[in-house]
């Protein structure tokens, strides 16, 4: 498949708009400012676009829920990219930042919103002056503003910058942190598309698909939906991180399977090494086996495999990694980023944060097997929002493939698999 | 007391139970920072002045370096909201300092794929060089350590971000180095450090 969002990352200057007015920018928007607004809805129904932030949610489904009624909407980027493992993003705004104002502004058009506000998260100074410095150019260019292309169409877009809070990638969430609170998630319903931003309509979308927009615009709906298999149609990025020779981020059909992302794409694992296990779509999702790698991987065919393929953050583990170690890991993640709204993952996080560090140590009991899964159960679907879901997967996945590792570590009483990247005192302040 | 009688809260049981111990010295923008802050408030809608405190609290700390009683109350006053908002708002995001922090604050990114390339590492590395312990400043008050979780630079691993500049594919060898530029050199040192040059690509 040619490459289309990050055909040309690697070339010098892919950040300014003279570059990418070379290479057809801002094409798409001329075109769809001659088409209605529903049209551009339609077409993005058409297509099959699916949410590229970790759900999958068809977009121009989303959009056409956008109460039309109401005014003012919004189009707000979720650009919180905090899912561990996933990084496309980051390319995607810091080497091609016009296509995502692109897309934020054909999306404004297409929903009837003036303003789009991109939510980036605050670890991302580097690539939000990136990001600034392009919505500059494209102001001074008249491709931003008032009387867009003399279509009478007004469009601002603005950066806001998050704090350092994973849960703002939640969609309700990053709502309220932009309207200056903690980033808690809302109950739902009502959805954003109904009572967003600001209580008014609004569509949330993940950089990525904001990206993808100009890009069905300019193609068509026929070569959009020709790539990649039924419903998963549309070029897909994928982040391939952990222990493989060469990790990075790949543009692929999702025709593509996850041998060929890895063995392909990313150089195999290291030398001498085998492969033990694959996170398919971020930290927050079940672990697939080495003989699960020729798993096609869309979002249907991940999740047929019993897995899901969310951000497409694949975070690959080789035989030097210890599965116990790797749930106390992720959990300790989950435990400081739980936002604490809802109690059982608040408290439940720090519980089975605390049970993994003591099985780890080899300080753990047989008994805390059952704790871990008794706790987790407790929070899966006891939250407002997929957070607490999230949590528990590393636990109850590890247990469930490699509950003989859990068993290792409380009969020896230390860790079994002592790799050479660990330290070699523990070193951090718990 | 917790909610459960043997699981006990520990010092540090959920980030947002932090308490802000410093009142600190009088604070109000500067004039450059006052003419921002006046610029960014009118990019949310007039009757959502709130939108801003992130932004303006953002300002406070590069001005002072860490966020102080006073300074929350001034984005307060600004912003037409109560200083217990502002308050709810620092103590839950981790990226806003409630107490003074080294010149360079150097955060390590401790998540899966960092770990797995050797991030334990390089925090041991310079735990041994500063003589600190994550979460500590050094003696000189020029270093704070720091571990974060996921930065979203995963291909890169192990990255570190030493105040708003990220440095990639570091080993122990390379953030001794790294130490050595910032003592010689300072801010200077924190240039030309993002991914197009590292990687040269």
């Amino acid at each position: 498949m040619e490459s289309v969002l990050i055909q040309h990352v690697r070339e010098p200057n892919s950040f300014t708009l003279d570059f990418y007015l070379k290479h057809g920018g801002y094409d798409a928007l001329k075109t769809a400012l001659k088409k209605k607004p529903d049209e551009i809805v339609a077409m993005v129904e058409a297509s099959g676009l699916r949410g590229r932030g970790g759900a999958g949610f068809p977009t121009g489904m989303k959009w056409k829920f956008v109460d039309k009624k109401t005014e003012p909407r919004y189009i707000v980027c979720n650009a919180d990219e905090s899912e561990p493992g996933t990084f496309k993003d980051h390319l995607l705004m810091e080497r091609n930042p016009h296509l995502l104002i692109e897309g934020c502004a054909i999306g404004c058009y297409a929903i009837g919103a003036k303003v789009a506000y991109i939510y980036i998260r605050g670890e991302f100074f580097h690539v939000q002056q990136y990001l600034e410095r392009a919505i500059d150019e494209a102001y001074a260019k008249g491709y931003l503003g008032k009387n867009v292309f003399g279509s009478g169409f007004d469009c601002d877009v603005y950066v806001h910058r998050g704090a350092g809070a994973y849960e703002a990638g939640e969609e309700t969430a990053l709502l309220e942190s932009l309207e200056g609170k903690r980033a808690q998630p809302r109950n739902k319903p009502p959805f954003p598309a109904v009572a967003g931003l600001y209580n008014k309509p609004s569509a949330v979308n993940n950089v990525e698909t904001l990206c993808n927009v100009p890009i069905i615009v300019s193609k068509g709906v026929e070569w959009y939906t020709s790539v990649g298999p039924e419903k998963n149609g549309g070029p897909k990025l994928y982040c391939v991180s952990g222990h493989v020779s060469k990790p990075g981020v790949f543009e692929a059909s999702m025709k593509v399977t996850l041998r060929e992302l890895i063995e392909g794409y990313a150089g195999g694992p290291r030398e001498g090494r085998t492969i033990k296990a694959v996170i398919p779509g971020g930290s927050s999702v079940p672990i697939l086996l080495p003989d699960q790698l020729d798993t096609q991987a869309s979002f249907d065919g991940i999740a047929r495999a019993g897995s899901m393929l969310g951000s497409a953050a694949i975070i690959v583990l080789d035989d030097t990694t210890c599965m116990v170690w790797l749930a106390e890991n992720l959990l300790h993640f989950y435990r400081h980023e739980s936002c604490g709204k809802c109690t059982p993952c608040r408290e439940g996080t720090d519980w089975l944060h605390k049970i993994l560090r003591r099985i780890e140590r080899g300080e753990g009991q047989m008994r805390d097997l059952d704790l871990l899964a008794s706790i987790s159960a407790n929070i899966a679907g006891k939250t407002l929002c997929a957070f607490g879901d999230a949590a528990v997967t590393p636990v109850q996945t590890t247990l469930k493939h490699f509950r003989h590792e859990y068993e290792a570590h409380i009969r020896e009483g230390r860790c079994t698999l002592p790799a050479d990247w660990r330290a070699r005192q523990p070193v951090h302040a718990h | 007391m917790s909610f459960h009688p043997q699981m006990a809260y520990d010092a540090t049981f959920h980030k947002s139970s932090r308490r802000l111990e410093d009142e600190g010295p009088p604070f109000v923008y500067t004039e450059e920072n006052r003419a921002r802050f006046d610029e960014i408030v009118t990019r949310y809608p007039p009757d959502r002045r709130r939108s801003a405190v992130l932004p303006a609290l953002y300002l406070a700390q590069y001005q002072q370096g860490y966020i102080t009683a006073n300074a929350i109350r001034h984005v307060a006053e600004l912003l037409g909201i109560s200083r217990a908002d502002v308050e709810d708002v620092v103590s839950y995001y981790t990226m806003f300092y409630t107490k003074a922090v080294g010149t360079f604050v150097i955060n390590v990114c401790r998540t899966l794929s960092c770990a797995v390339n050797g991030a334990e590492r390089v925090t041991e590395e310079l735990c041994a060089k500063l003589g600190v312990k994550p979460g500590q400043t050094d003696p000189s008050g020029t270093f704070t350590l720091m571990e974060v979780e996921c930065l979203g630079a995963c291909d890169r691993a192990p990255v570190i971000m030493v105040n708003d500049s990220w440095h990639e594919n570091q080993s122990p060898e390379t953030v001794a180095r790294l130490l050595d530029d910032l003592k010689a050199r300072g801010q200077a040192a924190l240039t030309g450090c993002v991914h197009m040059v590292e990687r040269k690509v």
